[in-house]
């Protein structure tokens, strides 16, 4: 089920500024692909057009071509919503639906959708989902409970578990772990390990050891310059780009040297 | 350079950390100073108790920072005279209120009977009779009123937030909403009035047209209520539901509402409970009548506040029943919009987000 992403001569717009520039590249299927580089250079913006969700945003625009699975998202007559139910995101920040219980944030995705399901199938679902996110133990006895009420760590899986519930192709993390404790962080890296055999994972983050230590392909994007767009500067393996990486700026960026 | 580093230390260590302090009945017998200088002087000179109690105030608020000006230091001086200005402006602001609730109480109370609640006052000269007709009329008027100003108010707030964010025509609503929210209250009834000229002609008067006239009133403020409760509703919650291939309109319908719902609730019922005790509308529209009226559409329909107004000023001969009647109903207007205020908080809680483990 899961899909590779072509991404062609991408540029991307917030009004009249150019966000992002020309980028292309292939996400390869049942993987895990990180975005690194500076902030404001467009990591973010590009992950959200991946599935549309720039959009939200009044005045953001795409050229360019995205095609998933052979489909092309930015065509005339595709749907967004349609679109963001194949590819799942999960955000910066914990956000769990205040009102509902966890029980209920994990089902929003299908009940929200108005999917009529029995109670033995809705019960699956979100088990199936919760030990896919590596919650399940911890929450299998309180799933009445408002989610709110867990961790940060505990929200942020239920996060990804409200995600995977929709048995999307693809899975969009922005900073997935960037407010959370080093033990919360190893969690999800775990969760992302084993959720790479199903799904294509695409993942931002401003950790190099994080990057290094759960993607197959890194991609480092830069500005050419403040208040130029940002641009992919290099594609390649993980360990390729942490050991000899091609472009210079790479190197300086990813030993620290950055400037 | 040096020298000034190496005595740094030295004078940092005699900073002192603690000061004289006044004890903590300060205030009280201050208070109580105050108090009995300004009564000996209203006994020797011979004020009244209004005088009195500012001379008492007076004294106090100059004499507590003067002593802590003596003992303790300038902060602290400072601190005690604006405590007591904040508590002062503060029993200022309760006198009104306890003034008006006790007068009410007072008055109205005795007025309170089985007759009075379940009667109306058809055929009633003098002593008897009830309010039973204006507590039907205004249930049904302002309840009516509610039922057209609430989906109103809270589709226009929708539109506002979510769909017309920086549009132009979500500023002029915006202009418009603040022009109405300072309509007149007499002139929302004129409007009414007018409205149902063009079709009933010249002299109709029905509860109906009083609803309309209220939610004039009352959908600018439902307006502004829920669009302050929807703007609260964070924009990550939105995202992560667009993000779950939920719709735009599944989204503000199964997410943003009941996240906002509680403020919504009790926006509502301030809005409700406000437009409830409006008189001048309702003067000129819905009209003035003895008899118990459930027809909306047709007639005359009394309404408390209008009772209250016309029992007052015209009681009738002798006029002692027909005043306690007045007051009898300005406690049970009280009574019914405290109750909605009351609701209104218990909907909210229980509406309200949870949290908790």
């Amino acid at each position: 089920m899961a899909k590779s992403i072509d991404v062609s001569d991408l540029d991307i717009y917030y009004g009249d500024f150019k966000a992002v520039e020309d980028v292309t590249m292939t996400i390869p299927a049942r993987s895990v692909t990180a975005f690194i580089g500076p902030s404001g250079c467009g990591k973010s913006t590009l992950l959200r057009s991946l599935n549309r969700m720039h959009e939200v945003i009044p005045g953001a625009r795409v050229e360019g071509k995205v095609v998933i699975g052979g489909q092309s998202l930015y065509d005339a007559d595709v749907d967004p919503v349609e679109v963001r139910r194949q590819v799942g995101m999960v955000f910066q920040r914990p956000n769990p639906f205040p009102t509902m219980s966890i029980y209920g944030n994990v089902l929003a995705g299908n009940r929200l959708n108005s999917r009529r399901m029995k109670r033995s199938e809705a019960d699956d679902i979100v088990e199936r989902a919760l030990r896919g996110a590596n919650l399940w133990t911890e929450v299998k006895d309180r799933l009445t409970k408002p989610g709110a009420g867990l961790s940060g760590g505990q929200q942020q899986r239920l996060c990804i578990a409200r995600a995977i519930a929709v048995e999307p192709q693809v899975l969009l993390m922005d900073e997935p772990c960037s407010a959370l404790d080093p033990i919360s962080t190893s969690a999800i890296e775990d969760l992302i390990h084993e959720l790479k055999s199903e799904y294509t994972i695409v993942i931002v983050t401003h950790n190099m050891q994080q990057a290094a230590r759960v993607s197959e392909d890194t991609a480092f994007f830069n500005l050419a310059g403040a208040g130029l767009p940002g641009r992919l500067v290099e594609m390649d393996s993980t360990k390729k780009i942490f050991s000899v990486p091609e472009d210079p700026s790479t190197e300086a960026y990813i030993s620290g040297r950055f400037g | 350079m040096s020298t000034a580093t190496d005595t740094r230390p030295t004078d940092r260590a005699l900073l002192p950390l603690t000061g004289a302090k006044l004890p903590r009945w300060a205030p009280a017998l201050v208070l109580a100073l105050a108090a009995a200088t300004a009564g000996l002087l209203a006994l020797t000179l011979g004020w009244g108790p209004v005088g009195t109690a500012f001379v008492a105030v007076l004294l106090f608020g100059l004499a507590l920072p003067a002593w802590s000006l003596a003992v303790e230091n300038r902060r602290a001086a400072t601190d005690r005279f604006v405590t007591s200005l904040v508590w002062g402006a503060f029993l200022l602001a309760l006198i009104p209120l306890v003034s008006l609730t006790w007068t009410v109480v007072s008055n109205g109370a005795p007025a309170f009977s089985a007759e009075f609640f379940t009667f109306s006052m058809r055929n009633v000269v003098g002593e008897g009779g009830g309010i039973y007709h204006a507590i039907i009329g205004t249930l049904i008027i302002t309840g009516i009123a509610a039922l057209m100003s609430v989906p109103i108010g809270l589709m226009t707030a929708i539109y506002l937030v979510e769909y017309g964010a920086g549009k132009r025509v979500a500023r002029s609503i915006n202009f418009l909403v603040d022009v109405m929210t300072g309509i007149p209250s007499i002139v929302a009834g004129l409007f009414a009035y007018a409205l149902f000229l063009i079709f009933f002609g010249p002299g109709v008067r029905m509860g109906f047209a009083g609803s309309v006239a209220l939610s004039v009133l009352m959908v600018p403020v439902v307006v502004r209520s829920c669009e302050e409760m929807l703007k609260l509703v964070p924009n990550d919650l939105r995202e992560a539901s667009y993000a779950l291939g939920v719709p735009k309109w599944r989204t503000i319908v199964k997410v943003v509402l009941p996240t906002a719902m509680a403020g919504i609730i009790t926006g509502v019922m301030l809005a409700v409970a406000r437009v409830a005790g409006e008189t001048a509308p309702l003067l000129i529209i819905a009209g003035a009548t003895d008899s118990v009226n459930f027809n909306p559409f047709d007639e005359r329909m009394m309404t408390l506040p209008v009772f209250a107004y016309y029992s007052y000023t015209q009681p009738g001969v002798p006029p002692g029943p027909g005043l306690e009647r007045a007051w009898g109903a300005a406690l049970i207007l009280i009574i019914i919009v405290m109750a909605l205020n009351l609701l209104g908080r218990a909907l909210g809680h229980l509406f309200a987000p949870k949290t908790g483990r």
